[in-house]
């Protein structure tokens, strides 16, 4: 049977998702018997091609993060967000109550220590949006797996669900957190 | 101002519970809570001064920041909004030179939307500085900016800007026949009290805010408390939008209310009664006040009530607070407190005002006591169904020739009533508003009564050429306005649901976008704390269920589209960057 095809990325996260999926340390043995990586941080597959599941990790800030979000949604089967930045815009979002203009401003204009005062402008790098957005809000998102970040526990139930062909369903202790 | 704020500390007795009295004066004569009032309130009331912070950010009639000397507030009701009022509110802006939640550089006049103001059936309606503005129009607000720039004070603005009529178009059983000045109380106390609980009981009276719980045995429950201090609550926090029947019966039956209220206080023992009365009613307070000094002249109040009985009421505003409507929120508040629903149960009659037992009815209910307990139960009770005794007073407004005051036994069929009213080409009915039910032309054989239509009194006509989307928009907006803020599924789930209906409205919906909508709406409502988040989809939820077809026309034939701008959302960006070459755009949708 070929191996399922799993593509991963962050956008506006800290990647601390993706270390807790590395948290599933000897399990990670398991899973790499079912399934194989593509477009990933883990691969550094630059784009990713026919995907059965794609996890998002982080929120949309930028027009880059659009595009990705957008090369995931159509290159894979089942597309999941993945923590609490992808979900609800998370501690990027806390931007979202300061206008832009101040934020870029106080970053490349005024602000203690900065030098040869600009906004950085080259066609390479991508324009910041108004505000840091949850992905569904983007494109549309099948599953969601809470967190900050979602435990190793959680991908594993999650994963192996959706491996053994079951609709995926988390138990209260896998998203109780206090 | 130091003197000021300690003289009215004095006047309400350094009273905590008096705390949005205080602060509705401070706002008043200095358009905002400064901080320093806050701090030395504080003192005098010994109160932490988060504890005021919280009731200032609360309440929509406070505001930490300075408003105009002449504060503008006008209606955004549904009905309001079928009146004219968008183009009204432009007019304002361009006429007064103020933006919508914002002051006028000079400081003078300060404008902003608030919720139904209670003048359906004479709007576009609005507020000044508290008090009641109707049939506004555009040579109204001209003579109003002219009385504005030249700072004219209220008092000497033309008196027919503040008119409020009663409208009252069909007077019923309660209506038609009023009561002799404390001859309910005379007949109650020659029958006996437990008598006259039996006859109310009899009547089978219920709940007239909405709900409909037996009144008879709310007050047995109350009575039977084991305590020494009782109250009786008269809820006149009338903010459903469409509802304003008990502002007509403050302004011209007030004393059958009092009656009602004080026939109750004898019945369960209460020796204090609280008339909570709605902010935007600020108007009927003088007139209140001086019918509560008759019935004490009368002897109906006061003490030795007709030798018996020990017992006044005291009237208190409320601040702009659609919750405080919910009896314990209305308690909370009337404690001085932000209006947050309790925990129920307690229920108010065992744990009310301060913890004691509490009756908290409805106008409407107390109007009709007191005629139950002159006239007899059966009396009441030969009107109306089985299960809904009686009859109901309406507001009726919207699309109709004749909106006002209408009393009908229960029973009454929606044809009948549009008949009266004179609603013609009618598309729908709101019934018991925006936390009620949307009928539709279908359905008009449907009957007045808690078994099938229930209303609290709320009664809103649209004809054809009124927009279903645009009536649940409106609604969902208000819900997200009011909400208290205290549990998640509420306070999220409401802006949550306001986003959402707002992107199918403004055509960014697609595929699953409604099924969404649907799966929000069952969220908020099974899983809010109190009637406001468990009501709060029922605009949406009513009308998708009779116009499905309406909600998946404004989709898109695509899988996803944003609800928001995305090429818009780099503007900012953009600009500051300097930039404008292709990588700086993004598509609406993934097309390529």
């Amino acid at each position: 049977m070929a191996k399922i095809r799993i593509a991963t990325t962050s956008l506006a996260g800290c990647f601390g998702c993706h270390m807790s999926f590395l948290d599933l340390d000897e399990r990670l043995v398991a899973l790499a018997d079912l399934v194989e990586f593509d477009r990933s941080p883990i691969t550094d597959i630059e784009h990713c091609t026919n995907c059965d599941i794609g996890l998002i990790e982080g929120g949309v800030c930028n027009s880059e993060n659009v595009h990705t979000l957008r090369e995931f949604r159509k290159n894979c089967k089942i597309l999941v967000a993945v923590g609490a930045c992808a979900i609800n815009g998370g501690l990027p979002a806390m931007r979202n109550f300061i206008p832009l203009e101040e934020c870029l401003s106080e970053a490349y204009l005024d602000g203690i220590g900065v030098e040869n005062p600009q906004i950085p402008s080259d066609p390479e790098l991508p324009l910041l949006l108004d505000k840091v957005r949850p992905i569904h809000e983007v494109v549309k998102i099948d599953y969601f797996l809470p967190g900050c970040p979602p435990s190793a526990d959680v991908f594993w139930a999650f994963l192996t669900d959706l491996l053994e062909g079951r609709e995926p369903s988390l138990s209260y202790e896998l998203v109780h957190y206090d | 101002m130091q003197q000021f704020i300690q003289n009215l500390a004095e006047k309400n007795q350094h009273q905590v519970t008096h705390l949005l009295e205080i602060l509705r004066e401070i706002q008043a004569r200095y358009h905002h809570i400064p901080a320093d009032a806050i701090e030395q309130l504080a003192l005098l009331l010994k109160i932490p001064r988060t504890q005021i912070i919280s009731v200032v950010e609360f309440y929509s009639f406070f505001t930490d920041s300075p408003r105009g000397q002449y504060e503008l507030l006008i209606s955004d009701s549904i009905t309001d909004h079928m009146l004219g009022k968008k183009n009204l509110m432009e007019y304002i802006v361009s006429k007064l030179k103020v933006g919508v939640g914002g002051v006028r550089s000079d400081g003078l006049v300060s404008l902003d939307n608030t919720s139904c103001s209670g003048m359906c059936d004479q709007g576009p309606a609005g507020l000044v500085n508290g008090h009641a503005l109707t049939h506004l129009d555009r040579s109204r607000i001209d003579t109003i900016a002219e009385l504005i720039n030249q700072q004219i004070p209220l008092a000497d603005w033309p008196a027919e800007f503040f008119q409020v009529d009663d409208n009252i178009h069909k007077p019923g059983l309660l209506l038609s026949q009023g009561i002799v000045h404390g001859q309910a109380l005379k007949k109650a106390m020659a029958r006996g009290l437990k008598a006259t609980l039996q006859e109310i009981d009899q009547s089978g009276l219920r709940g007239r805010g909405g709900a409909g719980f037996k009144t008879a045995m709310k007050w047995q429950f109350c009575s039977e408390e084991a305590e020494n201090e009782r109250y009786v609550v008269c809820n006149a926090d009338e903010g459903e939008p469409g509802t304003f029947k008990d502002r007509v019966l403050l302004n011209s039956y007030a004393h059958q209310v009092f009656e009602g209220m004080t026939l109750c206080a004898a019945i369960i023992g209460a020796k204090q009664g609280f008339l909570y009365l709605r902010g935007e009613y600020l108007h009927l307070v003088d007139k209140l006040q001086s019918v509560l000094d008759e019935r004490r002249q009368f002897g109906l109040l006061g003490n030795n009530i007709l030798d018996r009985l020990d017992f006044d009421i005291e009237i208190r505003l409320g601040a702009g607070a659609y919750i405080c409507g919910e009896e314990s929120a209305l308690i909370e508040s009337l404690e001085g407190k932000a209006g947050i629903p309790r925990n129920r149960p307690p229920y108010p009659v065992s744990q009310g005002y301060l913890g004691k037992p509490t009756v908290v009815n409805n106008v409407e209910t107390f109007y009709a006591a007191a005629a139950i307990a002159v006239n007899g139960g059966d009396w009441f009770a030969s009107v109306g169904t089985a299960k809904s005794k009686g009859s109901k007073i309406l507001s009726i407004c919207g699309d109709c020739a004749r909106p006002g005051i209408y009393e009908y036994p229960f029973g009454t069929t929606m044809q009948k009533i549009l008949t009266d009213c004179g609603a013609e080409d009618v598309l729908g009915l709101q019934i018991g508003g925006p936390s009620g039910t949307f009928i539709s032309n279908q359905e008009f054989d449907r009957k007045l009564a808690f078994e099938d239509l229930a209303t609290g009194g709320s009664f809103i006509v649209f004809n054809n050429s009124r927009n279903i989307l645009d009536i649940a928009h409106n609604f969902t907006h208000f819900f997200a306005h009011e909400s208290c803020g205290f549990c998640t599924p509420c306070r999220v789930g409401t802006s949550l649901l306001r986003q959402q209906l707002d992107k199918i409205v403004d055509g960014h919906g697609s595929a699953g976008d409604v099924v969404a909508l649907e799966e929000l709406c069952q969220l908020v409502k099974t899983h809010s704390h109190c009637g406001l988040g468990q009501t709060a989809a029922n605009p949406v939820l009513t009308t998708l269920e009779r116009y499905p077809e309406l909600y998946q026309s404004q989709l898109k034939l695509i899988s996803y589209e944003p609800g928001f701008d995305l090429d818009a959302a780099l503007e900012t960006a953009r600009r500051m960057a300097n930039r404008d070459d292709a990588g700086a755009h993004l598509a609406q949708t993934d097309a390529e």
